[in-house]
This record gives structure tokens, sequence and C-alpha cells, in this order.
């Protein structure tokens, strides 16, 4: 009779995983291709690009959610991950421009005005596009490797492993925009002009990079709901419960964490990849303390432990502050922040928090949870 | 009775927190299939004595010996958990936001617990039964699908005993589990213990005395870190140390 109980993710969100897939993967390319340009259905090749850059942060978030939403272990430094996956495939991309660039050199630019003459050595597998593709992934798992081995195994928990990501992401910063670093410094890597071949600034190959992001975005979330809905899952869920009693019931909490950490930064990694061909630039702001913080807002806005909820986050803040930049470019940081003082204070459970009360209100209560047990005599 | 009998022997343990001696000296040991209850007054050690014995506390000199004859001293929870050690936690605890099936499958005892392995892992039909009569032993049937959290604080306690049976113990240490319960879980609680008593070695800390009397055998009575008697209820209660301890306390234990 006893059926492993799914919690919240039942068929309904099988259901419109399959109608958002199909709405972003075929309608909206559709929308960017066939309608006049003056017609109100077209989707500008702006808009799209828009899309495509939220949709690959919205992996970065998913990353972040399966640890902290679901494992309870906040991470304040996925944007380095989130960095070593862009600039590996920066590299790629900068080693591309060849004699097309400003000086002519095979060199990238930064290193002609930085009076590199040689291609540095840790530039060699960037010649080629597996190099770029499986550095973007592998350096950031490694690193998150050896960084959560040493931080999980020593049990360092709670706020003390947030404060240490953080510090990760400062350092990142620091050392990224140095010159000596030889990755172009505070100017970062920009310039691109192709991809296997691809001409970056052609709106085909945008619309490619955009089905190629909801794609990986879609295997993203594949996975995540695989390891959720594992024993496995539970196990993360359980740590957060209660870690001492994960312990006397024969697991060892710190695998599981270093497990999940390292899916996350590989997720980040990802995520940075697919971001630099879109937005053609990548520079230490994209990867210090505030960007690592700013994911931090996305979840806890669309609704932590939840994985859909991560990825509207990512979408809505970012939609959010493309509008709201172009009115008030000044107000930004204190609207971000003001919104998750709101969340945390008054919906804790997010965007999809918020929506699962409103369609509960409608419909009779579902008897997942309920209410206090009366067996007392 | 001979050593080759005892499931667990302590030998001169002791716990010394910055000159705080939790534990002195003390001796303690279980013999196969008894359901052994501990008592004595606040700060006696007992709780102590049980985080010692499943790896939560290391002490400071002394051996634990488990079994056929391995020291426990020096192995980490996790170890000794799966050398056959259940522990049931004070506070209920458990996940609240599993369900009550999740909150069992996750405690069945299997042969590796690695991150692999439980990803890929699916309930066999055997493990499936045995949850199955474990709801039954804890009487939570009817409560398979409901999240955790949202039990009654008799029925987490339930629960948490029934996922320390699923990890097949053979031996389990009960830290008050019937405190905070009403009189009909109280008892409902001595009887699966005493039923449980007869598969696997038991060791009770209690303070409630009817309790104890329900449900004991021989009683060990701890004081200021060590054992100060061992019998029966009524040879304890009979005791003259025992006696000074709970009334010099003004608490009468009778």
């Amino acid at each position: 009779m006893p059926e492993q109980v799914v919690t919240h993710q039942g068929s309904r969100e099988t259901l419109s995983f399959y109608a958002v897939g199909v709405l972003f993967l075929i309608v909206v390319p559709l929308l960017n291709v066939l309608p006049a340009e003056d017609s109100w259905l077209h989707i500008s090749d702006f808009r799209l690009n828009q899309f495509g850059k939220f949709l690959a942060f919205a992996i970065l978030a998913l990353g972040l959610d399966l640890i902290w939403g679901y494992c309870g272990v906040l991470s304040m430094g996925q944007g380095v991950f989130f960095g070593f996956g862009a600039y590996c495939m920066g590299m790629y991309l900068s080693l591309q421009i060849g004699k097309e660039s400003v000086y002519g050199s095979d060199l990238p630019d930064f290193m002609v005005w930085t009076q590199v003459k040689e291609l540095p050595l840790f530039w060699y597998p960037f010649k080629s596009f597996l190099g770029g593709f499986l550095g973007a992934i592998l350096v950031p798992v490694l690193f998150a490797t050896i960084f959560g081995f040493l931080a999980f195994r020593s049990r360092i928990k709670g706020v003390y492993f947030a404060i240490i990501t953080q510090a990760l992401a400062f350092a990142a910063w620091l050392v990224f925009n140095r010159n000596e670093t030889r990755l172009g410094g505070t100017n970062g890597l920009t310039d691109f002009k192709q991809l296997l071949g691809f001409r970056l600034s052609d709106p085909s190959t945008q619309r490619g990079l955009y089905i190629l992001t909801v794609l990986a975005l879609a295997a993203s979330y594949m996975l995540c709901r695989w390891i959720i809905a594992s024993r496995a899952g539970n196990v993360l869920i359980a740590i957060r419960d209660s870690e001492s009693r994960v312990t006397f019931s024969g697991y060892t909490p710190w695998m599981y964490k270093l497990f999940v950490f390292v899916v996350a930064a590989g997720l980040a990694g990802l995520s940075g990849m697919l971001y630099v061909p879109q937005v053609g630039i990548i520079t230490p702001a994209q990867i210090g303390v505030l960007p690592s913080l700013e994911v931090v807002i996305w979840v806890a806005v669309g609704g932590r432990g939840t994985l859909i909820g991560a990825i509207l986050g990512a979408v809505a803040v970012n939609y959010g502050r493309s509008v709201l930049t172009n009115y008030f470019p000044e107000a930004w940081p204190f609207i971000l922040g003001g919104l998750f003082v709101i969340v945390v204070t008054m919906f804790p459970d997010g965007l999809v928090g918020m929506i699962r009360k409103l369609s509960e209100r409608k419909k009779p209560h579902r008897p997942l949870i309920k209410a206090e047990g009366s067996t007392a005599a | 009775m001979t050593d080759r009998d005892l499931i667990l022997n302590c030998e001169n343990v002791v716990v010394d927190y910055d000159g705080f001696k939790a534990l002195n000296n003390c001796n303690f040991s279980v013999y196969y299939n008894e359901l052994r209850v501990v008592i004595g007054p606040n700060g006696a050690g007992k709780t102590t004595l049980l985080d010692v014995i499943c790896g939560k506390t290391k002490p400071t000199s002394g051996k634990v010996i488990f079994d056929k004859g391995i020291n426990l001293v020096g192995k980490n929870a996790e170890d000794i958990t799966k050398l056959g050690v259940g522990r049931k936690f004070q506070a209920p605890s458990i996940y609240s936001n599993l369900s009550v099936w999740q909150n069992l499958d996750l405690s069945v005892k299997r042969a590796s617990k690695g991150v692999f392995s439980t990803l890929m892992g699916r309930s066999s039909p055997t493990e499936r039964e045995r949850i199955d009569e474990t709801l039954e032993t804890i009487g939570l049937s009817d409560h398979v699908h409901d999240r955790a959290g949202s039990l009654s604080h008799g029925q987490k306690q339930w629960l948490e005993i029934g996922m320390v049976i699923l990890q097949d113990p053979s031996l389990l240490l009960v830290d008050e589990p019937v405190a905070g319960m009403s009189d009909k879980e109280t008892e409902q609680t001595g009887r699966l213990l005493t039923a449980l008593s007869e598969k696997q070695a038991i060791v009770v800390i209690e303070h409630d005395m009817d309790f104890v009397r329900q449900i004991a055998r021989i009683v060990t009575v701890l004081a200021e870190g060590t054992v100060i008697c061992e019998g029966t209820v009524e040879t304890v209660q009979a005791n003259d140390r025992v006696r000074e301890i709970y009334l010099g306390r003004a608490k009468v234990a009778h």
C-alpha cells in the first residue's frame, strides 16, 4: 500500500514543465522569426538575446537551490563557479578572434597592451572548442571538489560556510582583477567575433544559442529533479531538517553536501559558459561578492526548495531589473535589497509559495500537511 | 553470567569537561537482550553515558567494548551506527519535511549509505514489507503519507523509535522516551519497548518512576558520573545511598 510520497512535484508540475518548455523552445524563437517586425507578436533579437541570458542565469539559480534550498547550506560564492565557466568559454572565444582583433595580433588585445609577447601556457587548452567546453564544466567542478572537501570535512557549517564562500568570491574578484592573472584584468574578456565559425553578431547564431540555453536549462532541471526525487534527495532534505539524526542513521552528511556543492558548481559553470557568447563580455564585476549574492536573492524570491521557484526567481528578478533600470537606474540596488527583505520576512516560500497558497485557497485542502494529530488522550 | 554474555561493557569511562567530570570512572555493562533502565538525578551523567556509547562524545579515558570485543572509543558516529548501536534522542529528532514513510525509508539498514548507491537506490519489496511492519509496531500505519512535522509529540517519539528499529541495532539507546507523553501514550511506549527487548538489548534513561516500574527488570542508578547501585526496582529503592541522593535533593524515588 504505501508508496513513496512525492511531496510537491506531481504530474501537474511535469505537465507545466512540458508546456513551458515548448513555449520557450519553439514558440519564442518562432515569434522572433515569423511575425513582421512591427507586429505586436514579434519578439525582437534584443529581447530573445535577453531571454537567453535570463535562462542561463536560471541554470545558476537551480544549482544554488539544490544546495541551499534543499540541503540548507548557503553558498555565497556561486558567482565564482559561474565566473570559471564564463572565463573558460571567454578564453576560447578570445583566441577565436585571431587577426580580426584591434591590433591585428593573434594574441587577445589585452595581452598586446599589457606587453605579453607569448600566449601564457594555461591558455593553450582553450585554443580548441573542446578545451573551452570541458574547461567550463571541469574547472568549477574540480575547484568545488577541493574547496568543498576541505570545508565540509572540517564540519564547517551554516553561517561559517556562508562567510568563507563569500570570502572566496571576494578573493576570486581580486585575483581576476589583476593584470598579472593574464585574464584581461578589470576589463575582462570581450570583443568576441565567432564561435565554431558562426558569427556571434549574426541573429541566427544568437537564436541558436538561445535554443541551446533552453535545452541546457531543461536538462539541468531534469538532472536536479532526478536527484531530488531519489533517496539521496531525501537525505539532502533530512540534512536540512536534522543533521545529527542523519549521522545516527548511518549516513555521512559531509559527503552529501560535497556532492550537491559539486553539482551546483558544474551547473554554475554551464551557466557561465552559455552566458558569455550571448552577452559578449565577461569581467570580474560579474563574479564577485555582489553577483554571488544576487543569485541568493533570485532563489529566495522564486521560492527556495522548489526547482521551479529557482527558475522563476532568476527570470523574474532579472526581467524586473531590465525594466526598472530603464526608469530608475540608481534605485535598482535599493529595490533589490528591499525585495529581499520583503520576501524573507513576509513570503518565506517566495513566488511559488504565494502561487501555491492562492491555488490552495480555491481548491479543497490537500491532505499533505495535516493539522497537528491528536492521539493524546 | 560471564563477560561473553555482555553486549556492552564500559570500563572506567571518564568524560572531563575542563575539570567537571560528567562521567567519573563509570563502569556499566549490559547483557544481550536485556532491557536496562538507567535512573539518577539531573546532571548524573546519564545522557553523557549514551553520548559516549554512540560516538557523539569522545571520552577522556576508558573503554567501551561492544558486542564481540569491539572498542567503540575513537570511532565516529556513522560507523558505530553501522556496527549496530541505535540512538533515540530525548527531543524527537526526525525529518519534519519528509513524510513518515520517507523518514523510515531513510533509516532502513542498508549495505551502503554512500552518495551513489543512495542516488540509485530503490526500496526492495522486503524493505517495504519491513517498513510496513514497523509502521504497525509503532502505530503509525494511518499516517504513512503525512508530513512528519505535523505529527503529535508522542507520534514523533514513536516515529523516531521506528527509525531506530529499522537500523536493526543490536543495542538500542533510548533517552527519556515518555517525557511529555500522556498516560496512555506512556503505557503504549512501555509495551513497545518491552516487546522490542525480546530481540535486542535496550538501555532506557528515565525519570518517571511509574514508567520505570512498568518496564524495568534491572535498574542502574547513576550519580555524579558513576554507578552507585544496580538491581531490581525494590533493591534499588531500599538502598541507603540512593535514598540519600534523592532525599538530599528533596525528591523521593518511591
